[in-house]
């Protein structure tokens, strides 16, 4: 709800409070933020010279082989795109249907949204066994495959997401620009000055960002949707069992707004904790994204029952052996712990407002988020393994695959790279927007524009 | 079983242009051996069994060896007015494994790659077991060279399907889609590889092969561009295999090379097609196991260990 317009010493007070508060992330500069880019950079690193020994030895230094030929890399594809699609859930649709508590989370949404689709792209060339021909997919680009249609809505996905992050910020760099404290090092000062391509904040310009925004919020409706349910048709395409069934487009659409929504409240509570923004990520909005978690969690339950239960009533051969890997066999300890530690249980335990507050939310929503990468990999692996042939005449090695350490590394790569992307857009700009917000509060727009005293 | 007395089929193919940049034969191979010890000046030679040689300089005569960009144009047009079918007799096989060694010798396969596999096979829990050998299928509604992104897999007019190991970009999308699992990956540098430096590549062996790159069986499109049978076929010593186009309606067997009208083959023999029920219209065609002429040996594996 909008509050009353202020006064303009009030608001003046006000917005610099505000600003004061969230500008923190960007001035704080202590040991603990050096010791933490030192981990991401550190293993990020490790993680690039793991591929250039793939690159040298070929993708065999991989666990995969002629029969599960896609592993971990193609599972953490899936599990970052679907991360993304929280950004077209919480700054779009939620948006457009004007639910104003969701408009401080907007930002946080949409740098995880930046982070995973950029990172789902470079794990994807990092899977590939030529990644020298990557401009190949440009070149001669087929679009009758799958592929093809997915780097097509997972770059325009990237794009959207980084309009609907970058021009809703271009008014917050101009108040920077402006009104900006001496705290902030003069780099980020001469950054601001450059992005906020001369904002002076009139009618005429507000105008046309709301204008630009709306129109990207609803662009980013048929893409968002798209990327998932495009990446499920690399698999719902072919005729494998598991793979070969008609609701894998909304099964991972639901699914990926599960692990989204569990990633927005993480970051939340981190920004919360290390930028002491109590006032701004308030238990009113952990309280409502456990609410939207459990709806989304119920969704993705009513098409986990579809997927599992249906085939298991018939137990059709290839679909049986397939099911029972998952629910007795060498899987059954991964996919029960996803099915109850990732769905039910939290669930069951949201529905109590104790378990909505910050700090229980946020232990629920790391355990939905693990469990959210373990569907990915079940997904992925076990389908594989059980071709419709026989697995005869090769090493016992190609029959089951298990990761290797190579593919462990470039997997912790991609998490610490999507982590560095959030963390230098925390550290470069503000984790909310600061003039929305202030709007909200009642404050004038030409306070906004005031210079500093 | 009509037999069109030795009706060559093999001979209809022989418009062979050029033979496909490879000299010929064993008579180049002992004739070498003296050469050798003369001069230390020799280069490397692949034959068109697939055996990689080495020739003195001296001896070398300038023959037509095609570029790399006529190799891929001819190879991606195929032979005109054929439709290439093969048929596998399940009663004959006995698992002698000719057919996967030779192949692995022509397609400079690893021992863990097979165009071809040999496999030992249960369709039910009481009914008897038997060897299939298992090619690339041919399907002519294939669901691989559909989601390649880059064409790097193709369906070419005679019905083959290769693979461009000069294009792909190694995303294994095919691998995921071909229910026949007939596709291998280049996990490593392939084998003997520095043997194969500076060959021409030829698509229609898919040799020399790339690390990072699918490789699969091709019919031995090479030699049936040089009239030759494949070399799976050739290679078989109990009469397994029968390899043909389906515009003549004649195959050849590749043990007794024998040549005989292919409706009726099928049609006699009840032939069938695996997992017809997939729709991807198989170019391979299996006659039943029945009256196997030789036990089965083996321990039946369980089909998805």
């Amino acid at each position: 709800m909008m509050e009353k317009t202020k006064s303009p010493e009030e608001s003046r007070k006000l917005l610099d409070k505000i600003t004061f508060d969230l500008t923190r992330s960007i001035v704080k500069r202590d040991e603990l933020t050096h010791f933490w880019y030192f981990i991401l950079v550190m293993f990020a690193a490790v993680g690039l010279w793991g591929w250039g020994i793939q690159i040298r030895d070929g993708l065999g230094v991989t666990g995969m082989r002629d029969y599960v030929s896609w592993g971990m890399y193609i599972a953490n594809f899936v599990f970052f795109v679907a991360v993304s699609l929280i950004g077209f859930l919480i700054s779009s649709s939620l948006q457009l249907l004007k639910i104003s508590w969701s408009k401080p989370i907007s930002r946080v949404a949409e740098q995880i949204a930046i982070a995973a689709v950029a990172l789902a792209g470079i794990i994807i060339v990092m899977d590939m066994g030529r990644p020298d021909r990557f401009l190949n997919v440009f070149l001669h680009g087929r679009f009758a495959s799958p592929i093809i249609w997915d780097v097509t809505v997972v770059t325009t996905y990237l794009t959207i997401s980084v309009l609907l992050y970058y021009i809703p910020l271009i008014p917050d760099l101009a108040l920077l620009r402006d009104r900006g404290g001496d705290d902030i090092p003069k780099w980020k000062m001469q950054v601001y000055k450059i992005l906020s391509l001369g904002w002076k904040g009139n009618d005429k310009q507000y105008k046309l960002v709301a204008h630009s925004m709306r129109v990207l919020m609803i662009l980013i409706l048929p893409v968002g949707l798209s990327i998932h349910t495009v990446t499920s048709w690399l698999f719902a395409a072919t005729l494998r069992s598991g793979w070969d069934t008609t609701i894998f487009g909304p099964y991972f659409v639901a699914g990926a707004f599960v692990a989204g929504a569990a990633a927005v409240v993480i970051l939340m509570y981190a920004y919360r904790v290390r930028y002491r923004l109590g006032d701004y990520f308030e238990e009113l909005h952990f309280d409502y994204m456990g609410k939207l978690l459990v709806f989304v969690c119920l969704v993705y339950l009513y098409f986990n029952i579809n997927e599992f239960w249906v085939p298991a009533y018939k137990m059709k051969t290839a679909e049986g052996i397939h099911l029972r890997t998952l629910f007795t066999g060498s899987y059954a300890p991964m996919f029960w712990s996803a099915q109850m530690l990732g769905l039910i249980l939290p669930i069951l335990l949201m529905l109590f407002p104790f378990f909505r507050k910050p700090l229980p939310l946020t232990i629920i929503s790391v355990f939905v988020l693990i469990a959210s990468w373990l569907k990915r990999y079940i997904i992925v692996v076990p389908t594989l393994e059980h071709p419709f042939l026989p697995v005869q005449n090769v090493p016992d090695y190609f029959k089951h695959y298990s990761p290797t350490s190579i593919e462990i590394m470039i997997t912790i790569f991609s998490f610490m790279a999507a982590l560095l992307i959030i963390t230098v857009l925390a550290k470069m700009f503000p984790v909310i927007t600061i003039w929305e917000y202030a709007e909200e509060k009642g404050i004038d727009k030409e306070i906004l524009a005031e210079p500093k005293k | 079983m009509e037999n069109k007395s030795r009706r060559s089929f093999v001979k209809k193919l022989g418009v062979s242009v050029g033979a496909a940049g490879l000299v010929g034969g064993s008579s180049l191979l002992s004739s070498c051996n003296q050469v050798e010890t003369a001069s230390g000046d020799t280069i490397k030679l692949l034959t068109s069994s697939g055996e990689l040689v080495e020739v003195s300089k001296a001896q070398l005569k300038p023959a037509d060896m095609p570029s790399l960009s006529e190799n891929q144009k001819r190879g991606r047009q195929g032979l005109p007015n054929r439709k290439f079918v093969m048929v596998i007799d399940l009663s004959k096989c006995r698992n002698a494994r000719e057919c996967m060694k030779g192949c692995q010798n022509h397609h400079q396969l690893r021992p863990e790659q097979h165009h071809i596999n040999v496999l030992q096979m249960q369709d039910a829990e009481h009914t008897a077991p038997y060897y299939m050998p298992k090619p690339c299928q041919h399907c002519d509604n294939p669901p691989c060279t559909k989601v390649c992104p880059v064409n790097a897999t193709f369906k070419r007019e005679d019905g083959i399907v290769l693979i461009d190991n000069e294009r792909c970009i190694g995303c294994r999308f095919c691998i995921a889609a071909c229910p026949y699992s007939a596709r291998v990956f280049n996990w490593f540098e392939p084998r003997d590889a520095e043997k194969y430096e500076g060959v021409t590549y030829n698509i229609e062996a898919n040799v020399p092969q790339k690390k990072g790159t699918i490789s699969k069986c091709l019919f031995s499109a090479d030699r049936l561009r040089d009239g030759k049978l494949p070399t799976c076929v050739s290679s078989c010593p109990n009469g397994v295999y029968w390899f043909g186009d389906q515009n003549e309606d004649a195959v050849t067997n590749g043990t007794t090379h024998e040549t005989t009208s292919f409706s009726k083959l099928i049609k006699d023999n009840a032939a069938y097609t695996l997992m017809e029920e997939l729709g991807t219209k198989p170019r391979v065609y299996y006659l039943p196991p029945k009256d196997r002429a030789f036990p089965f040996q083996g321990e039946i594996e369980d089909h998805h260990s």
